[in-house]
């Protein structure tokens, strides 16, 4: 019997197997796929202060072994995510989720986390600083002391664990990382989707609406992990691998880089499965590598 | 929503650039017309969308058009290969709704719908009209699975090479009491902003996921915003937004 628990900012979770925030909604609908209670936990869809519809279509782009898109953060607003879907949620989850927050302030951010932060099924704020689809909403991912702004403002308003989320889209990620770390942060979680875009050869025209838009998907993979292995060299607090993780192989190699737990994305859209799978492959995997206790593989490359 | 691996029973060239394909299925996924399935093609990572033209228990047959690399892909594609599908997604149309003598008007690769919501409307003992548009006579499909059927039947061209000239919008014209459609967003917006009539518009969009997780399909609704592939993609011609 091997070991799957990894222990984040002393809670225990079963495994290091989170669903990333915007593919798997409010996890509620994922339960009549499977029980979501197999996963260590999940990620919430980003959530702001006041309901945003989001970006224009279309969304979406295909990539080689990735997908590009511009969502633009549409969410219920972080009142009706508490009043309205985590109730929802609660009747088939009994565990805990990281609950997705975003703003386009520092004090924004600061607001949706502390009203987050005294929701029940919340154990864990991830402070989304990154994403790339909304107009100044990636400014503070770019700037190490706006960066640091948010995380204490956070911080000194919530009781729970705080993990920052961090944007790929930077000259020095780890420069981020730190003043996250230094402005209080309990963890850190990396990557957000890459800048990229395409262009419809008919048309002449780029296939997104807002012309740009972020890749995920396991073409991402490499990146994410080297920035992985980076920051988890330079930051004493746990980091949470994201980036094109698709087989339990993946995870494994993502713990190596230095990561604590992992979060799987862009995989929810093609595999509604995934989560399933991987939490069930990964004790197989593990033997194979001959692995007993996943913790000890944390960041040994 | 269900995923299973699909063995390819037939893919033939049925006109223009347009397929007609036939999938196993191990039990009837589609309860109602309108709903889809997505397909996971080899190399390619996002799954396409298509709605269904037939279907038993056993298997059912969609109409694609070669529009990009993936559809390309599809048309050179064997008997006996197999394809993962997530299959019995969407809302489907409400056939409650409809009145005795029901309009359905499909234009392009939408008309496949419309075949199969007919039969189920005949079950239901109405009595509909289907009017379907092409651009040209090369592009016709489905004629004769529409002439079997005992319905009121009208073909439009826009260049005029084969039935009436003109869109199908023309059979609006043609007494009715609700309207189903599907088909390019110009269609259906013509008929919602002349015909009166309610009814209901099946829509399209481009999709991350198609059952709901990744809000890539989301449209603006007189309710607020609504998800075309899980709320959807069949949605009250009332509760659009043009
Ligand atoms: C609910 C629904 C039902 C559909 N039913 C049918 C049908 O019965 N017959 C049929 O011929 N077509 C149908 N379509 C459109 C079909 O999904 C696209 O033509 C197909 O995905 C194009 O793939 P491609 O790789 O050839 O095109 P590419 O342009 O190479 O594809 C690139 C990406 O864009 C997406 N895409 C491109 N065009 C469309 C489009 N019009 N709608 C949605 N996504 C698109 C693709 O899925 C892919 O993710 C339907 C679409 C939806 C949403
Ligand atoms: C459809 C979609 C929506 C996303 N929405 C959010 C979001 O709301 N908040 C966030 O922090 N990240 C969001 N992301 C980023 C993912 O959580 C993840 O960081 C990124 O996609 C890289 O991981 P992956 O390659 O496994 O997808 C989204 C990604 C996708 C594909
Ligand atoms: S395509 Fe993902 S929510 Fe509709």
């Amino acid at each position: 019997m091997v070991n799957t628990k990894i222990s984040l900012c002393g809670q225990i979770l079963d495994n290091p197997i989170i669903a990333a925030a915007g593919t798997f909604h409010y996890g509620y609908e994922m339960a009549s796929l499977y029980d979501i209670n197999m996963l260590g936990s999940f990620s919430c869809k980003g959530t702001t202060l006041e309901p945003r519809f989001g970006n224009p279509s279309p969304r979406i782009a295909e990539a080689k072994d990735g997908v590009i898109i511009s969502i633009g953060l549409e969410n219920p607003g972080v009142d009706a995510v508490i009043s309205t879907e985590f109730p929802r949620l609660q009747k088939v989850y009994h565990k805990k989720i990281f609950a997705n927050c975003c703003g386009f302030s520092p004090e924004e951010f600061a607001e949706v986390a502390y009203r987050m932060d005294q929701a029940d099924v919340v154990g864990f704020l991830e402070i989304n600083i990154s994403c790339p689809n909304v107009k100044g909403a990636s400014r503070f991912s770019c700037d190490p002391a706006l960066a640091k702004e948010v995380t204490r403002l956070v911080k000194a308003r919530c009781h729970k664990p705080v993990f920052v989320k961090l944007s790929p889209n930077v000259t020095d990620i780890v420069s981020i990382a730190l003043a996250c770390e230094e402005g209080g942060a309990d963890g850190i979680s990396l990557i957000n989707c890459i800048h990229a875009m395409r262009i419809d050869l008919k048309s002449r025209k780029p296939v997104l609406a807002l012309k740009k838009g972020g890749l995920s998907g396991p073409a991402i993979f490499p990146i994410a992990l080297r920035m992985v292995y980076d920051v988890s060299h330079a930051v004493h607090v746990p980091v949470i691998g994201i980036g094109g993780i698709e087989t339990p192989e993946d995870v494994l190699e993502m713990m190596m880089a230095g990561a604590s737990a992992v979060e799987v994305g862009a995989m929810n859209l093609v595999d509604p499965y995934i989560g399933k799978k991987l939490v069930l492959g990964l004790p197989e995997a593990m033997e194979r590598y001959g692995i007993s206790d996943l913790s000890s593989i944390i960041g040994v490359a | 929503m269900k995923e299973e691996n699909c063995e390819i029973l037939e893919n033939v060239l049925l006109s223009e650039n347009t397929y007609r394909m036939t999938l196993r299925q191990q039990e009837e996924n589609f309860p109602r017309p309108g709903m889809f399935f997505a397909l996971s093609l080899p190399s390619f990572f996002l799954r396409r969308p298509f709605s269904l033209m037939d279907h038993h228990d056993s298997f059912f047959t969609f109409v694609y058009k070669v529009v990009g690399k993936g559809t390309k892909a599809m048309s050179e594609m064997r008997a006996g290969t197999s394809l993962n599908a997530l299959l019995g997604l969407g809302n489907g149309y409400d056939l409650s709704k409809s009145g005795d003598h029901p309009l359905l008007i499909g234009g392009g690769s939408g008309i496949g719908v419309m075949v199969d919501l007919a039969r189920f409307l005949l079950k239901e003992g109405k009595h509909p009209l289907v009017a379907v548009g092409f651009n040209r006579k090369v592009e016709i499909y489905a004629e004769e699975e529409l002439r079997k059927m005992s319905l009121s039947y009208r073909l439009f061209t826009v260049d005029g090479s084969a039935g009436e000239k003109g869109f199908p919008t023309l059979a609006l014209s043609s007494p009715h009491d609700y309207v189903y459609a599907c088909g390019p967003f110009p269609l259906l917006k013509a008929i919602a902003l002349t015909d009166p009539v309610p009814g209901q518009f099946s829509l399209e969009r481009r999709m991350g996921c198609g059952y709901g997780c990744c809000m890539g399909c989301t449209i603006e609704t007189k309710h607020g915003p609504r998800r075309v592939c899980k709320d959807g993609p069949v949605f009250e011609k009332e509760d659009l937004l043009w």
